[in-house]
């Protein structure tokens, strides 16, 4: 599922990052790299951008753009602590 | 020596710049851009040497796709720094030391300045720099640049690194095909990088990266070029590696080590992070998000515009005629030519006073722009506008300057440079005269007074109207034309709320102020010396006691046809309407001295042309100070000139058909 469908409150593992070189390198550079967890923290007012927290940090993206970026959602919460959450998706067995 | 100071946005890198550098700064732009370049000598060094730091502007990357990134990575190669100081927040130290990596990379003799160390210690938690440092290859100092801790001993620590020039120790961060891909590429590259006087490694991990302008700037053969090209093939097709993602997968695992061998508690975990998110519960809230933000910026507008900025303004004013009148009898008492007092007094001393009468609202817009700025709240105002003013291919972080617009719009071309795109920022100048600025509210409300003496309100608020839907207008001929393409990604950090610090704001301001009284000087004297010598001269070059007779009044009666299609073909209005370049508020004054018994303003209009001159005054050339402030940003005179201009331009083609279309009905 794309992260622009995950809803509020909900945490997700990103599986891949697609979209045109300079945004996906924008994105990339951010932290989205795939296997990162990433919570959608809200919604901007009028529907749009939303509001993630990763990496210890907190991001707001268009929805637009958020859809480039695949996720698996997962049902823990997340705490923006990704070194908990890297470990449960077997990132560091993950290397390519 | 010469050190470039690197680091993420909001990190508090304006700090300790300030914190280094004090008072010592000379603003310019960055080579070739219009970029603002800082540039200031560190003050007081121990063994006092000569040290200059250049402010980079705030990057998370060395890629080439946004405009700080092309002009950090651009200073940094062509003008060879003698060192780096990157600063890293401690608080947010997991993304801030992604472009540590990198910036180590480069080959260049390097400290990192690990700020915010007093927050983490007062949430409980510590920061092994020693190890840090030996994991990164690169001296950490723990500061606290708002509290001025440390800075000596940064002071110390890179006058050394840089004086022995001590690079970084190469660190390894790529493994599999990736590493040896990279390897390949640094052989193969070696010579071109030494030429261009880039690091091997750096280069060759960018291009892996599938960075053009690297392979452009290393003057590659066509021969290279397809070799570099067939490894990436290769490495995505054969080894189903995708090296863009995957590199910077391997640069954040390696600090994710580096951060969990070294740091203790985690930055969601501190006081500033919990407090930051209950705040933005409200002022990000769904419902009252909004109607926040409209309460806070009518209170900033009230108090810069009215009630601290306008009041002052206006004790300002009083002070400098008086000054100037007390300057013009002394002249008199003394037996000056008349002719050198009117000179002084009535062209350069009135027209810089003018100007200099804005400068106390500007300084207090300017105080409270800065404040909601440091605090962080300008980053949820953008976050909150965005879906707005993407329609017209613009972002959320150009609201505010629009905004302002309304206030003043040379204040608001000033704040259009906190937005990264360049796109963006020239895209904003040309929709912020649209916004009717303070000025042009006297006009407004001496014509409907005259004209539409029961509908003042209404007519007022139409031009307002009016020149918003202009401005959506034009946002969107802009979109599909000029600036085809979309706004850079809007992909923006939502930093903790600070507070900010009283010496950055008070610089800030001081640097506002100098940078608007130069202009008064410079450029506004220039052109008040003009309109005063046309007022008070005739063609002939002798003194006329009437404007009618002067050359601003022949000027304007030769031009007067060309708004008679307009209802307002008048030597009289069209003097009013060249004084207003001056300053918008002239046109009043201009058009109540040219109007007596003999010919009142009603004898010049009628209500349709009235509505037509008001429409003409909305749209045409902003007043020399704006025109003064676009020319700076665009970097170039033609340009500003072409604005101005072609906003006469249409201008005059929009009154037209707003007064045919008037006419069509009375």
């Amino acid at each position: 599922m794309k992260l622009s469908e995950l809803g509020v409150g909900k945490t997700a593992i990103i599986s891949e990052v697609k979209g045109q070189k300079a945004l996906r390198g924008h994105l990339l550079d951010m932290g989205l790299t795939p296997n990162t967890c990433v919570t959608v923290r809200a919604v901007a007012p009028m529907g749009d951008p939303i509001e993630l927290a990763l990496r210890g940090y907190r991001l707001t993206l268009r929805l637009e753009d958020a859809g480039n970026i695949e996720v698996e959602p997962v049902s823990m919460v997340c705490s923006g602590n990704c070194s908990s959450c890297a470990s449960n998706s077997g990132k560091r067995g993950k290397r390519s | 020596m010469i050190l470039a100071l690197a680091g993420n946005q909001n990190c508090g890198k304006t700090t300790l710049f300030n914190a280094l550098t004090g008072s010592n700064q000379h603003v310019g732009n960055f080579p070739g851009v219009t970029v603002e370049q800082k540039i200031g000598t560190v003050k007081k060094t121990r063994d006092g040497s000569d040290v200059k730091i250049v402010d980079l502007p705030g990057i998370y990357s060395l890629s080439p796709y946004s405009n700080e990134e092309i002009v950090s990575r651009d200073y940094i190669f062509n003008e060879k720094p003698d060192g780096i100081i990157n600063i890293v927040d401690a608080s947010n130290i997991e993304r801030n030391l992604y472009l540590t990596l990198q910036l180590a990379s480069l080959g260049i003799p390097m400290v990192i300045a690990l700020n915010m160390m007093d927050e983490v210690k007062s949430n409980g938690g510590s920061i092994n720099t020693k190890k840090l440092s030996e994991i990164l290859g690169v001296p950490v100092v723990p500061i606290s640049a708002a509290k001025g801790e440390g800075i000596e001993e940064l002071k110390d620590v890179f006058i050394r690194v840089v004086e022995n020039k001590e690079k970084p120790k190469p660190v390894d961060y790529c493994t599999g095909e990736v590493h040896r891909a990279i390897h390949s590429l640094m052989h193969m590259i070696e010579d071109h990088a030494a030429d261009a006087g880039i690091s091997r490694r750096f280069a060759a991990t960018k291009l892996v990266e599938g960075d053009e302008s690297m392979a452009k700037r290393l003057k590659l053969s066509q021969n290279e070029i397809e070799t570099i090209e067939h490894t990436l093939i290769e490495l995505e097709h054969e080894a189903g590696v995708d090296a863009q993602a995957a590199i910077a997968d391997m640069r954040y695992d390696f600090i994710q080590d580096a951060v969990g061998k070294t740091v203790t508690k985690m930055s969601t975990d501190s006081k500033q992070h919990k407090m930051s998110v209950a705040i933005d519960k409200i002022l990000t809230n769904k419902y009252v998000g909004l109607p926040i933000f409209f309460i806070i910026m009518g209170i900033v507008f009230y108090l810069s515009f009215d009630l601290i900025g306008g009041n002052l303004t206006d004790l300002f004013e009083t002070a400098i005629d008086a000054g100037i009148e007390a300057f013009r009898s002394w002249m008199t008492d003394f037996g000056t030519n008349p002719v050198v007092i009117s000179l002084l007094c009535d062209g350069a001393l009135k027209g810089i006073g003018s100007i200099l009468s804005f400068l106390p609202t500007i300084i207090v817009l300017f105080l409270f722009l800065s404040i909601m700025e440091d605090s962080g709240y300008m980053a949820r105002v953008a976050y909150i506008m965005d879906k707005l003013l993407r329609k017209i291919g613009l972002s959320g972080k150009s609201f505010v300057p629009l905004l302002i617009g309304f206030g003043c719009t040379v204040p608001a071309v000033l704040s259009t440079r906190t937005l990264s795109s360049e796109r963006d920022k020239k895209m904003t100048i040309m929709l912020l005269p649209f916004m009717t600025c303070t000025a042009k509210l006297p006009i407004y409300g001496f014509m409907a007074s005259i004209f539409f003496p029961d509908h003042t309100g209404l007519v007022t608020l139409s031009l307002y109207i009016l020149g918003l839907l202009l401005a959506v207008v034009m946002g969107l001929i802009l979109k599909n034309t000029l600036y085809k393409g979309k706004s850079v990604p809007f992909v923006m950090e939502l930093p903790n709320y600070r507070i900010p610090g009283l010496k950055t704001t008070l610089l800030l301001l001081f640097e506002k102020a100098r940078d608007f009284i130069v202009r008064a000087f410079t450029v506004i004297f220039g052109a008040s010396v003009i309109i005063w010598f046309l007022q008070c001269f005739d063609i002939r070059f002798n003194i006329v006691t009437d404007t009618e007779s002067g050359m601003l009044a022949q000027i304007a009666k030769l031009i007067a046809p060309v708004f008679s299609p307009l209802g307002f073909g008048n030597w009289r209005a069209v003097t009013a309407l060249i004084s207003g370049f001056m300053a918008k508020e002239a046109v009043v004054s201009i058009l109540q001295v040219l109007t007596n018994k003999d010919t009142a303003i009603t004898d010049i209009f009628t209500a349709a042309s009235a509505y037509s001159f008001l429409v003409f005054t909305l749209l045409y050339t902003p007043c020399v100070a704006t025109v003064a402030a676009i020319r700076r940003e665009f970097g170039n005179r033609r340009k500003g000139v072409m604005v101005a201009l072609l906003q006469s331009v249409y201008a005059w083609v929009i009154a037209l058909v707003v007064y045919r279309v008037i006419l069509l009905f009375v």
